[in-house]
């Protein structure tokens, strides 16, 4: 997990096009900058943290489904539970499964588990949109490379 | 059973927080009600659940931008519960 620029995905352990579901997995650093100010003398990985970790799980989900063709943007987060703490160095199992494939949109039912211990879950809504450039896309396809996301098997599954 | 329009008056309702008799066939999802594009995704997701179909949210908007078609074509309540009625009979066809 390189914290401070927001890749919080190590890797891409399984992807299901056909029950549109996919699991990752992602170390906690054992140090940050972060845990100087969450908090002092008591470092917790931020449960906003958490929530994008699950954000970014459901949108290489949702890239993986879509082929790279369009780009998800979280837009929307429901029924949050951030249920214990994550300390320094902890590894999250992080499952996330499409509930709904809309038109221009998608919701992803997300969850969060230490050593099979639930942490956090919530229900994302994504907007899914055509990439806006194509640096962007090509940036996606290669950190997608670089954690194991492959999307050889047919989109719909 | 309900009528089209009395079920997506239900979830406008229920999703946005709007007093149930203040919506009308004839008010405007937009206009009238104040509704975002953020919100109509949770409604768009509760009629596509409720119906068993996909909104083109994406070519209705494609549509408006191009000026092929106006909001109240799609956005009007009486005029959403016909869409709507359409993609059931596409559907079932």
């Amino acid at each position: 997990m390189r914290i401070e620029y927001f890749q919080l995905i190590d890797r891409i352990v399984d992807l299901n096009l056909a029950d549109r579901k996919i699991s990752s997995e992602a170390t906690v650093p054992a140090a940050s900058t972060i845990f100087e100010g969450h908090f002092p003398g008591y470092p917790l990985m931020p449960g906003v943290l958490l929530i994008e970790a699950m954000a970014q799980t459901s949108g290489w989900l949702v890239v993986a489904m879509n082929r790279f063709q369009r780009m998800p943007f979280l837009a929307a987060v429901k029924e949050a539970k951030l249920r214990t703490f994550v300390k320094p160095g902890e590894l999250l199992s992080i499952d996330a499964r499409l509930e709904h494939d809309g038109s221009g949109y998608a919701i992803v039912e997300a969850k969060i588990r230490v050593e099979r211990k639930l942490i956090c879950d919530a229900a994302l809504t994504l907007r899914v949109l055509d990439f806006p450039n194509a640096e962007m896309e090509r940036e996606m396809r290669d950190r997608a490379a670089t954690i194991g996301l492959t999307v050889e098997a047919p989109a719909d599954g | 059973m309900s009528s089209t329009f009395e079920t997506i008056a239900n979830i406008i309702a229920e999703t946005c927080d709007i007093p149930r008799d203040s919506i009308t066939p004839e008010s405007h999802a937009i206009n009238d009600l104040g509704i975002d594009s953020l919100d109509f995704l949770d409604i768009a997701f509760a009629i596509d659940k409720a119906f068993g179909i996909k909104l083109p949210l994406e070519q209705w908007t494609q549509e408006v931008n191009d000026g092929k078609a106006t909001t109240e074509q799609y956005f009007v309540l009486k005029n959403l519960s016909a869409r709507i009625d359409e993609l059931v009979a596409a559907k079932g066809a």
